[in-house]
């Protein structure tokens, strides 16, 4: 057997998922026994059998990935509960093993592939969805790239409607169906609650409470998702505003931004000049914008 | 005979590694250590709070990368967004060498994120050598290719981990990370003694030493790193730093992570050998 196929064989067996019980499939991956399987590959020793052996591998993998989704997912874990949050997972990471050198982008196919396979959030799909893409966009704000950002005064749209300006790479807008925001920051404060000495109240609490705002009720949100001094914020925006950053992102000059932004709102009340000033003080003051573009005005 | 090629010719003692718990206590207090070793895929990002910090540390510490993912043992070819990451942080750190695993990981691109054993072949021992010249030569630092703990064994190698080890690392002209707790659980997982093991590495190979605590369980030995260093794993690190001469030396603590006392505490009982190598070489 050459290392590739030998390499194959052994990973197709380690990334299988285990049984109920967390031990290794008695069935392997090419529909063999198991044992026969691991016999094939590894040696026992006096006091493992090859299966045996084999299973310590394939027991590491699934919680070393399980543990990174759940770190990273707290508020999906939240809202579908323990035990389907650990089936999604296993069937998610089935569907889509890791691609990446790092742990850190284990996450990164969830919200696709809970799209295609609604079953998983059963009635809480929207939810879930909602929660997916605000942690995942936790995690791209917490790392993401960070330029020179430009002064409070360079952002101004009065500089002129041809001017082009640049969100900070780390800053992801969302507009989601639920306020999952507040979930979030709830499972944050408990997790850094150390008011109780007993672990196990503490769980208890934080999942009576959890529990109860899990059930949130639809309710448009507008979000942005920053950092100001290398911590996470969530800062909530209104509609034109999102628009305003999101049509920014999209490359639209100042012009086209603005246009583009309120015209999509016919029937809500169009922002004066003095409040869009206003905001785009407040998102340069924050560091949001960086390496600006001059352009002359396209015919 | 601390310094040589494969360390950058530097004469490190001992470090500690760099853990998301100690950040606080290390910038405000700056305890003295003579170098930090973080893990290079912690560090492998585009911004944040995670290089923040580690710009911090370089401001005062010396810093050595070690990797866990590069999977020298991988048949498949190197990522090379992962090679252009971590050359990037090379030059940010300066670390005067890169360590990573003897050891293989993913294979048709997907990740297990662990690190498997090696079967002991002539052919994973040179497409494994092909792949540390590959890497040592887009990053440009000395690489040192530590021996990992392991909990099974293939009907297919060819010979023990040791001369497997060897083979590698003569082929590809490269240095030794020798982890002795990893010798000392592969022993007992495997049956073989340890000190045999320790005795076969060429010395002058080796660029830096780890040290670690682990998991008795019924039937094997797991590397948890979670617990002090145990006594059969000094006599070992003892042997290495006699055959070795003063090196380089690291505890590794990342599981239920103590205070940065603890760990300074338990990292600085090396001294008692290294102290000895150094009067050895003085007469």
């Amino acid at each position: 057997m050459n290392l590739l196929s030998l390499q194959r064989k052994m990973a197709r067996a380690v990334m299988q998922p285990l049984t109920q019980s967390e031990h290794m499939s008695g069935v392997a991956p090419n529909g063999q026994k198991m044992r026969k399987y691991a016999a094939r590959l590894i040696k026992p020793n006096d006091r493992l059998t090859s299966f045996e052996r084999l299973e310590i591998y394939n027991r590491q993998y699934w919680f070393r990935v399980l543990a990174g989704l759940a770190e990273d997912f707290p508020g999906l874990q939240a809202i579908l509960g323990n035990r389907r949050f650990e089936g999604l997972c296993k069937a998610y990471l089935t569907d889509c093993p890791s691609r990446s050198f790092t742990l850190r982008n284990l996450g990164r196919g969830l919200e696709a592939w809970l799209r295609k396979n609604p079953s998983w959030a059963g009635s809480r799909q929207a939810i879930a969805l909602d929660m997916v893409r605000l942690e995942w966009a936790d995690i791209e704000a917490f790392d993401g790239k960070a330029e020179e950002p430009l002064g409070a005064t360079a952002a101004l749209p009065t500089s002129g409607a041809n001017l082009r300006l640049r969100l900070q790479p780390y800053v992801q807008l969302l507009h989601l169906k639920y306020p999952v925001d507040a979930l979030v920051l709830k499972i944050k404060s408990l997790n850094d609650d150390t008011e109780f000495s007993s672990n196990a109240f503490r769980e208890r609490r934080k999942h009576r409470q959890v529990q109860a705002i899990a059930k949130l009720k639809p309710a448009t949100i507008f979000l942005a998702v920053h950092r100001v001094d290398y911590s996470v914020y969530f800062r909530r925006l209104g509609e034109h505003e999102y628009r305003l950053l999101s049509a920014v992102r999209r490359g639209r000059n100042l012009g086209q931004a603005v246009s583009e932004s309120f015209g999509k709102s016919a029937g809500t009340s169009q922002p004066e000049l003095s409040q869009v000033t206003g905001w785009f003080q407040n998102w340069a003051t924050l560091g949001w914008f960086c390496a600006i573009k001059e352009k002359s005005a396209r015919p | 005979m601390p310094a040589n090629r494969f360390n950058g010719f530097t004469d490190y003692g001992i470090g500690i590694g760099l853990r998301s718990p100690h950040y606080q206590h290390i910038l405000t207090r700056r305890p003295v250590v003579d170098w930090f070793e973080i893990i290079s895929e912690n560090f492998m990002i585009d911004g944040g709070r995670p290089l923040h910090i580690l710009d911090q540390i370089l401001e005062q510490y010396r810093v050595v990368q070690h990797g866990v993912s590069m999977y020298f043992g991988s048949t498949s070819k190197t990522d090379r967004e992962h090679l252009r990451r971590l050359k990037y942080l090379v030059k940010r750190t300066k670390t005067p060498w890169v360590s990573d695993h003897l050891c293989w990981g993913s294979v048709d691109g997907r990740y297990t994120h662990d690190l498997l054993p090696m079967p002991y072949t002539f052919e994973a021992a040179k497409k494994t050598a092909q792949k540390v010249r590959e890497v040592r030569d887009f990053l440009e630092v000395p690489i040192a290719v530590e021996n990992v703990s392991s909990y099974a064994e293939f009907h297919v190698s060819e010979m023990t981990e040791w001369e497997f080890l060897n083979e590698v690392v003569e082929r590809a002209d490269c240095g030794i990370l020798l982890d002795v707790n990893n010798i000392y659980v592969s022993s007992k997982n495997h049956g073989f003694n340890p000190m045999t093991y320790v005795e076969s590495v060429p010395a002058e190979r080796i660029a830096q030493i780890h040290i670690a605590g682990h998991s008795k369980y019924e039937k094997y030995i797991l590397d948890t790193h979670d617990h002090p260093v145990i006594d059969p794993v000094w006599k070992l690190y003892a042997r290495a730093i006699e055959k070795a001469g003063h090196t380089a030396t690291l505890l590794e603590w990342d599981d239920s992570i103590p205070t940065f006392q603890e760990v300074h505490d338990e990292a600085f009982k090396a001294n008692r050998f290294l102290a000895k190598s150094i009067l050895a070489c003085a007469v």
